[in-house]
C-alpha cells in the first residue's frame, strides 16, 4: 500500500464542509505558514523537491522563487484549474472531492508569494464544481482563513474562482492569462515570464492545483520528509488518473516507488485489463506524450523494469520512452486501432490551436485530414511519411507547446506502430469491417 | 428587451470587485456565461453588443472572445444540448456508439437541433471524464458512464421537464 498525502482523508464522510475537514486536522499548514516568514515558506517548498503536477514538472521552489517582487507592484498567484489534456482528471477529483485541501494550499502559497487576490481559473465546463469551491472559499473566509489581517499577522488575501469557456490551450500559462483578462486564449510570447510580467502585467505564478495542493503535505510533514518519499527527483505523491480499457478506471495517488505493471495489474490500482483481454499499449501521462507499445511500456529498452515516476517513464527518451506529463494513464486493449485513437487526438488537438502560429493551425489539420483518409481506406503508404514530416515541421516551431502535444501522439504512434498504418493502406476493405489493430503488439496476461 | 434582471446586474457587479480598478474586462467570460444562461442558451449580436456595453468594452473585443471558446454558441440551440465526447479516452469506451444511437434516436446529424427545437446534439472534445467514459454534459452537470438505456431516460427527464 502506497502512502497517500493529498487523498489520505478524501472518503471521509462530510470532508468536503469545513467542520469536518478542520476536526480532521485541515488548514494546520496554514497556521504552521503564517507563523514562517514567507521566503522560508519558499524554502521549504524547493527542499520538498516538488515538480509542478501541471505535465512540464518544473520544480515548483524555483519557480516561486523567481517571482519578480518590485516595491509597490501587486504579485498574483493563479491556480490553473484548466484540466483539459486527454485522459486526465485528476484535478477534478481533489476540487470536487476535498475542496478545502486547495484553498488550504493557495493560502500557503498566497502568503509564501504575498498574493492579496488569488484565482482559480476553472475550466468553464466544471461548472457544478465552481459552486463547491465557491461554498468552501465561503465557509474559509466565515472561519477567518481568508479576508483582512489572517490570524492577526496583517496578510490580508482573498480567493476567486474564473471561469473559463472551453479551451484546452488555456491551460498553458500565458494563455491562462490571457482568458483571465478577458481575451482570447492567444499564448504570450516568453520571455517575459509571467514571474515578471503576468496577469495584468504584473508579477504572477500559476500553478497546478495538485500542486498546490500538495504544499499542504509539504508543510505539515517538512519539505525534507516530503522529499524521502518517492526516488530521486520524482519525491511525494503523484496522482493518476487511469483511463481507458482497464477494470478499475479512477484516480489513484502513487508514492512514485511502483512499477507500471503493477500500476496497471495490482487489484489496488487498474485491477487489469477489462474483459480478460491482453495489454496493447498506453499512453502514460496524458495524451500529449508519446505512446508505447505493451513491451516498451512494461521494461524499458534495457530490458528493466519500468518504474511509474518521471525519470522511470522518460527512460529511453522519445526513442524507447515516453513521460509522466501530467498523469493521464491512457490503456489501450487488444482490439483497439492506433490509426483510429491517433485519429481522435489529432482532431483533438486541430480543434484546440489557437490558431496563432500557423505550424499549429495548419499542421494539425493536416494530419487530421491524413489520418482521416488513412482510417477510412484511402490512405497511401506515401501518407506515411507526408505525416511523419509535417509533424516534424509543427515541434519547436510554435510560440507554446500546443505544436509539440499535437505532433507527439502522431511521431510516437508511427514510431511503434508503423506497420498498422501500412496495413490500414494496403487493406482498405478489410480496415473498414472493423475497428482493426494489430494484435502481435498485444502482451500475454500478466499476473503481479 | 435584452436586458440582465436587477439580481444579475447586481452580481454583474459582484464579478466585477473581484479584479483591481479598471480591470472590468477581466468579467467578460463569466459574463458572457451568465448571457447565454439567461437568453436562450445562445449569444445573439444583440446579447453580444448589449453585454458590450455594460463593460464599457468595443463589441469586437466581445465578438472575439465569444466565438473563441467553444462552449459559447454563437447559432440558436434547441432547450437541450446534448454535448458527447469523442476525444480518445472516450472512444475507447465506445463513444462511437453512443453518438450514433443519440442520432437515430432523435433523427437529427450532430450539429442539428430537432424539429421540435426540444434537441441539440454536438461532439465535443475531452471533458475530463475519461474514467467515466461514454459521457456527455447536459446543462450544468456531466452524465457519465453513459448505455442506450441511461440516454433513453435521459431523453425522457428532458421531455418531462419540458412538459
Amino acid at each position: 500500500m502506497g502512502r497517500k498525502l493529498l487523498l489520505e482523508k478524501a472518503h471521509i464522510p462530510g470532508i468536503r464542509s469545513y467542520e469536518v475537514y478542520r476536526r480532521e486536522g485541515g488548514y494546520a499548514s496554514v497556521e504552521k505558514a503564517l507563523r514562517m516568514a514567507p521566503a522560508d515558506v519558499v524554502e521549504e517548498v524547493k527542499k520538498s523537491g516538488l515538480r509542478g503536477r501541471g505535465g512540464a514538472g518544473f520544480p515548483t521552489g524555483m519557480k516561486w522563487s523567481f517571482l519578480a517582487k518590485p516595491e509597490g507592484v501587486p504579485r498574483y498567484l493563479v491556480c490553473n484549474a484548466d484540466e483539459s489534456e486527454p485522459g486526465t482528471f485528476k484535478d477534478r477529483y481533489l476540487m470536487e472531492f476535498i475542496p478545502h485541501l486547495l484553498i488550504e494550499g493557495l493560502i500557503a502559497a498566497s502568503w509564501a508569494l504575498g498574493s492579496n487576490r488569488t484565482y482559480i481559473y476553472i475550466r468553464g465546463e466544471y461548472a457544478w464544481i465552481v459552486d463547491i469551491l465557491e461554498q468552501a472559499i465561503v465557509e474559509a473566509n466565515a472561519n477567518g482563513w481568508l479576508g483582512k489581517n489572517i490570524l492577526g499577522t496583517g496578510f490580508d488575501c482573498q480567493i476567486y474562482v474564473q471561469r473559463g469557456a472551453g479551451a484546452y490551450i488555456c491551460g498553458e500559462e500565458t494563455a491562462l492569462i490571457e482568458s483571465l483578462e478577458g481575451k482570447r486564449g492567444n499564448p504570450r510570447i516568453k520571455p517575459p515570464f509571467p514571474a515578471v510580467k503576468g496577469l495584468w502585467d504584473c508579477p504572477t505564478v500559476v500553478n497546478n492545483v495538485e500542486t498546490l495542493a500538495a504544499v499542504v503535505p509539504i508543510l505539515n510533514i517538512g519539505g525534507e520528509e516530503y522529499a524521502k518519499i518517492g526516488v530521486g527527483r520524482s519525491t511525494g505523491t503523484k496522482l493518476i488518473s487511469a483511463c481507458g480499457n482497464i477494470n478499475k478506471p479512477g484516480v489513484y495517488e502513487i508514492d512514485m516507488n511502483i512499477s507500471v505493471e503493477e500500476f496497471i495489474y495490482s487489484d489496488e490500482y487498474c485491477g487489469g485489463i477489462a474483459h480478460g483481454k491482453r495489454l496493447k499499449a498506453c499512453i502514460p501521462g496524458g495524451s500529449s506524450v508519446p505512446i508505447l507499445p505493451a513491451n516498451l511500456l512494461l521494461k524499458t529498452a534495457k530490458g528493466e523494469t519500468r518504474m511509474m515516476h518521471y525519470e522511470g517513464l522518460a527512460d529511453g527518451g522519445f526513442a524507447t520512452g515516453s513521460m509522466m506529463g501530467s498523469g493521464g494513464f491512457i490503456v489501450l486493449d487488444e482490439d483497439q486501432c492506433i490509426v483510429r485513437h491517433t485519429l481522435t487526438l489529432a482532431r483533438f488537438y486541430r480543434h484546440e490551436s489557437c490558431g496563432q502560429c500557423s505550424p499549429c493551425r495548419e499542421g494539425t489539420g493536416w494530419m487530421e485530414k491524413i489520418l482521416n483518409k488513412i482510417e477510412y481506406g484511402k490512405g497511401q503508404l506515401s501518407d506515411i511519411d507526408l505525416l511523419w514530416d509535417i509533424q516534424r515541421k509543427i515541434e519547436g516551431n510554435t510560440i507554446c507547446p500546443l505544436g509539440d502535444a499535437a505532433a507527439w501522439p502522431v511521431a510516437a504512434a508511427i514510431r511503434h506502430f508503423r506497420d498498422e498504418f501500412e496495413w490500414h493502406v494496403n487493406n482498405p476493405e478489410l480496415s473498414q469491417q472493423r475497428n482493426f489493430g494489430l494484435a502481435h503488439y498485444a502482451e500475454a496476461l500478466t499476473t503481479v | 428587451m435584452t436586458q440582465f434582471s436587477d439580481t444579475r446586474l447586481a452580481e454583474v457587479r459582484q464579478i466585477i470587485d473581484r479584479y483591481p480598478e479598471g480591470k472590468q474586462k477581466s468579467a467578460l467570460i463569466p459574463v458572457l456565461h451568465m448571457a447565454q444562461e439567461d437568453f436562450s442558451g445562445w449569444l445573439s449580436p444583440e446579447t453580444m453588443d448589449y453585454v458590450a456595453s455594460l463593460l464599457q468594452l468595443e463589441p469586437i473585443e466581445v465578438y472575439e472572445v465569444a466565438t473563441f471558446y467553444s462552449m459559447f454558441n454563437t447559432q440558436p440551440v434547441g432547450s437541450h444540448v446534448f454535448e458527447v465526447c469523442h476525444t480518445g479516452p472516450c472512444m475507447l469506451r465506445g463513444s462511437d456508439d453512443i453518438i450514433s444511437y443519440i442520432k437515430g434516436k432523435l433523427g437529427i446529424g450532430v450539429g442539428e437541433t430537432t424539429a421540435d427545437g426540444l434537441f441539440t446534439l454536438k461532439t465535443v472534445e475531452c471533458l475530463g471524464a475519461c474514467g467515466y467514459a461514454p459521457m456527455m454534459q447536459l446543462g450544468k452537470h456531466y452524465r457519465e458512464h453513459l448505455t442506450p438505456e441511461k440516454v433513453d431516460a435521459i431523453i425522457e427527464e428532458c421531455r418531462q421537464s419540458v412538459a
